[in-house]
Order: C-alpha cells, then structure tokens, then sequence
C-alpha cells in the first residue's frame, strides 16, 4: 500500500507553502490558463519566450498542494530551456505521472521533479500534477483556448 | 491527542434506542468493507447512498425469477413483471402522498426528469420575454436544463440569492416574481450547503399569482417525509440511487392537469396507443411520458429501498440525523482554522467545510486513506462556491447509517490533515 508520505513529501509541502516563481512575468508573450473543474484548480501561467529559449515564467492561481507544488516545480525546471526540451520534459513528466516506474532510470534527467513520482498511485490526483505541464503545453503551442483537465 | 466534543452519555444516546442505527447498519453489506485498511467510513451520501440488503435481493430476484418486459406480453412473466413495475409506481405515489398512480412517471433520475419538464412544459407554455426563477444554490442540474429552454424560446433566468448563512431570501424571491414569471424551480435540501429551503413558502408565493413550481428533491426524499399535496408544488423530482435504490431511475412526480396538457417528452414504444404514418395517438398519462422499455429492476429495487426506509420511518430518520448533525457540526466547529460552509437554522445533516491549512482535495486524499470517503470539490453547484469565495469545499454528507463514533473518526483525519498541512 502507497503511503500518504509519497504523495506530501517535505520538497512537495514546501513549494506549496511557498511557491516559486508565484508572479505575473513583465513583458510576457505567451500565456494560458489553466482549469481543472473537478477540483477547481485554476492557473494562469505567464512566459517571456525569446527566440527558441523560455527566458522567464511565473504562475498565479489557486489550487490543491500538489497542483500548486508542480507548477512552481515546473516553472523552476524549465526557466532557461529551449521549447523543445521544456517539450520533451513534459512527455517525461506525463509518463511518471500516470505509469508504474520501477527503475531510478525511469526518472534520470528529472531532477527535483521526480518527487512527483508517488502521484501515480493516487489516481484522482494525477489531474493535479498535470494542469501546470499541460498548461505550458498549451501556452507554447499558443492555444487560445482555456486548457482544461477534463 | 484529539478530544471530541459531546459526553460519551450524550453518543450513547445518539448511537443507541429508540434507533438502533448498529443493527440498521447490519442491513448494509458495503459497510463492513475496509478501505485503504481502515473499516469504511462513507460520508458522501449525498453523491448516492448505500444500498440494503433486500434492495440488491430484488434487482437478483427480479432477474433470476420474472424477468420480461412490461406492458407488452400475454404471458405469465410478462404479467408479473408488469405487476410489480406498476406496484412500484403505486408504493412512490404512497410515499409522495401524490393523489393519483398517473402523477408519477418513471424517469432515468431528477436531471431527466428536471429536463422533461423544461422541454415538454417550457416549450409549450413559455415564450420569449418569460422568466424563470430558480435559485442560487441549485445544482447545476436545475440550472442548465433551464439555460437550455432560455436559448431555445428567448427566456430570461432570474435568481434567488441567499445570505451569509446559506438561507434563501424570500423577500428577494417575492420581488422577482413579476407578470412575466413563468416558471419557478428550487431546490428542496441543497446538496451543498445542507440548507432546506421553505418549499411550502415558496409554491403559495408563486401560486398566488398563478406560477407553477417545480422541487428538486433529489437531497429531501431521503432525509424527511415528503408529501407533495402538502408542499402544492406542480412538480417533485427525485432520484432512485441517493434513497438507498439503484441507479439509472427516477421519479417526476406532476400535477395530472398539467401533465396531461403537456406534450411527450420522447417518442417511441409504450407511449402510443394508436401509430399510423398520417398520425400517432399518444397514451395516456403516465406511460406518454414513458417511451420505450423503461428500468423495470431499476424501478423495481426502488419501490424495494422505498418500503425499506419506510420500515424504519423517515420521521425517526430525520430525528436520528438531526442528533447526529448537531454531534457532528459540534465536533467540527471545535476545529482549530475550520470554518463551516452553510450554517442555516434549517439543515440536512451535510457538512460543508473549509480548512484554513488545506486545500479539500488534499483533505479528500488524506480522509480517504484513513477509510473516510468525503467529497471534494464543487459539488456541481459552481454558483455557490463563487458566492461563498471558495475554490470547493470538502463535504461530509450523512445517512441514517451512520453514526457518532463514525463522526470521531472523521475528526481524528482532519486533524491528520491539519498535521500534515500545518
Ligand atoms: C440537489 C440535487 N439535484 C439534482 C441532482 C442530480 O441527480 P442525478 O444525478 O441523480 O440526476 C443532485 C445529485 O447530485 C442533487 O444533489
């Protein structure tokens, strides 16, 4: 049986008491919104994107602690990285959320956000974790439409 | 260490005679499971109900010994089938207190029943300029379907607020009914707040100048005795699953003069007397209202679950929640940065809460692996979350099964939350 502590681990409650990069991003060019009705999770996300590279992003919005914890885990991960490897990090991300990972090298090259890696078990969570990725996914391919998890 | 408000005499009063909800609960297969290790703790009736044993032994008897199908057939399990379905029908026009078999017309649940009603009634009686008054603590179940009939005919919504409490304001209500009401729909017991609303009010303000009113009754039936005679209302809709029967049935209970004025909601079989291609005469009430093979077990196990709360008596169930509500608010309000979202004077025994600490989800997540199963979220009332200020809510929604030292248990988690969050 999964244990409560795999899903609120320490890193997970101290970015959801403070999240980084909780703030509207001056001149950004990309945005979205991010909704998950179930919940009422909500998420605006705001990116600076120059040339192929995500020079800033930040988030506001309101939510559980682990959708809270991931969106400024995300924001931290790819601030710095080209689009496509904020891409490629999210297919990474989707697949240690909703799959079964037995081996540490399921999740090399995850960084920090492999303290995400015990929402698998909670199913009714992985909507969570996944609104600020697919948010991101969502700002970078410039949808205009509000994401929503549903 | 928690400590939880109330004397262990004053639970022992609660828990034991003249109720006897440890035998009661016996009458519950699904009670004895554990959850996550932990005996079940289910507090989200208010999503659907549990379902007695002699319930679940209908739907199985049903299709072990008379399965056929109703109203159709000359021989023995076709008459019999179709005996017990219409006995059924007579035991809701019992329970409701409805004048006449007729009144009641077997539906899928109140959403279907609620959108019976806005298409087969709205779009006959109503046109553009009219206004329908609902209120703002509907589910979204008698928002939407009137929503719908608005842009269809060119109708205007209007809506009742209500206070800090979660109390509808009647005299809000009385200034919007004007010359151009049509229609009025409101909620019996709301399924987020808990509130019951003055029905009987509601339908003599709006019968005083000749409205009819629909009631949503989808969280009353199973908490109070109901008697639509009474209330006046033109219509009463309710669900199978959330009064201990199955799911997929339900129930619009109408006044005859209006339902026989009202055209067919669906077309097919069962709801004809006569088809040619030139021309369909329709059947009589109810079965105009009933096109093609209906639940028949489902319809069924409900006239089963009706006897069933009937045998315990819904008198005594609303005496036995209204202990176990005042035990449980007691105990939640003692929480430290819990605050309780719906506190009107009327109540069902549905507790919603906020944490200061806490998100409800992750208070869901962290009950649910202490065998507490609450909910979390909106409860499909998105207009009362907004009114309120908050995201959701967590929501602990009880039945007549359950019992003080369920109420501890759930204390005990939230603390774990508050652990966890703090
Ligand atoms: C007040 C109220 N109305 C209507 C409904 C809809 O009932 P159903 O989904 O069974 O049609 C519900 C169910 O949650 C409810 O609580």
């Amino acid at each position: 049986m999964s244990d409560l502590r795999d899903l609120y681990q320490e890193v997970i409650l101290d970015h959801n008491r403070r999240p980084r990069n909780f703030r509207k991003v001056e001149g950004a060019n990309r945005t979205a919104e991010g909704h998950n009705p179930l919940c009422g999770d909500q998420l605006t996300l705001y990116l600076r994107v120059e040339g192929e590279v995500i020079r800033d992003i930040g988030f506001h919005g309101s939510g559980c602690a682990i959708s809270k914890a991931s969106a400024s885990l995300m924001t931290d991960s790819v601030k710095g990285k080209t689009i496509a490897e904020a891409e490629a990090l999210f297919e990474k991300v989707h697949a240690m959320l909703t799959t079964e990972h037995k081996a540490q090298a399921d999740l090399d090259g995850l960084g920090k956000l492999a303290v995400l890696s015990g929402v698998w078990e909670f199913p009714a969570r992985v909507k969570c974790a996944s609104l600020a990725w697919h948010t991101l996914h969502a700002a970078l391919q410039g949808a205009e439409q509000p994401v929503s998890t549903e | 260490m928690t400590t939880i408000p109330g004397s262990a005499a004053q639970r022992r009063e609660i828990g034991h005679a003249p109720f006897d909800v440890w035998r009661i609960r016996e009458d519950f297969p699904i009670l004895k499971q554990k959850v996550h290790g932990k005996p079940l703790v289910y507090l989200d009736n208010a999503a659907t109900t549990q379902k007695p044993q002699v319930v679940i032994d209908t739907l199985v008897r049903y299709y072990e010994t008379i399965n056929a199908n109703v109203h159709r057939g000359i021989h023995a399990l076709s008459e019999q089938a179709t005996q017990e379905y219409e006995g059924a029908r007579e035991t809701v026009r019992r329970f409701l207190n409805a004048a006449d078999a007729r009144e009641i017309i077997f539906v899928r649940g109140t959403t279907e029943a609620i959108n019976l009603v806005a298409q087969s009634y709205g779009r006959t009686f109503l046109t553009a300029g009219d206004e329908i008054v609902i209120s703002a603590m509907e589910h979204h179940s008698n928002i939407v379907p009137w929503q719908m009939l608005c842009e269809q005919i060119g109708a205007r919504l209007r809506v009742i607020p209500f206070d800090h409490r979660g109390e509808l304001s009647l005299e809000e209500y009385e200034k919007l009914l004007t010359e151009r009401t049509k229609f009025v729909s409101v909620v019996h017991v709301s399924n987020a707040l808990g509130t019951i609303n003055p029905v009987r009010q509601i339908v003599d303000l709006a019968h005083r100048r000749g409205i009819p009113v629909l009631v949503d009754g989808a969280q009353a039936v199973s908490h109070m005795a109901v008697d639509v005679q009474e209330l006046g209302c033109d219509f009463y809709a309710f669900s199978s699953h959330k009064l201990c029967g199955p799911t997929g049935v339900g129930v619009l209970y109408g006044k005859a003069e209006l339902l026989t004025r009202m055209p067919p909601y669906q077309g097919g079989g069962d709801m004809i007397s006569v088809v040619t291609f030139e021309k369909t005469h329709y059947n009589t009430l109810p079965y105009k209202f009933e096109a093609g093979t209906p639940h028949i077990a489902g319809v069924i196990g409900l006239g089963a679950a009706i006897t069933y709360v009937q045998s315990i008596g819904l008198d005594r169930i609303a005496a036995y929640e209204r202990d176990l509500l005042a035990y449980a608010t007691a105990a939640l309000d003692a929480i430290p940065g819990l605050q309780i979202i719906g506190t009107a004077r009327d109540k069902a025994a549905v507790l919603s809460f906020v944490l200061d600490c806490a998100h409800p989800h992750d208070i869901g997540t962290i009950l649910d692996r202490e065998g507490v199963a609450i909910r979390a979220g909106h409860h499909c009332a998105m207009p009362v979350m907004q009114r309120f200020g908050v995201p959701a809510t967590a929501r602990a929604s009880f039945a007549f099964y359950n019992t003080p030292e369920e109420v501890d248990v759930l204390v005990r988690a939230i603390y774990k939350a508050i652990e966890v969050f703090a």
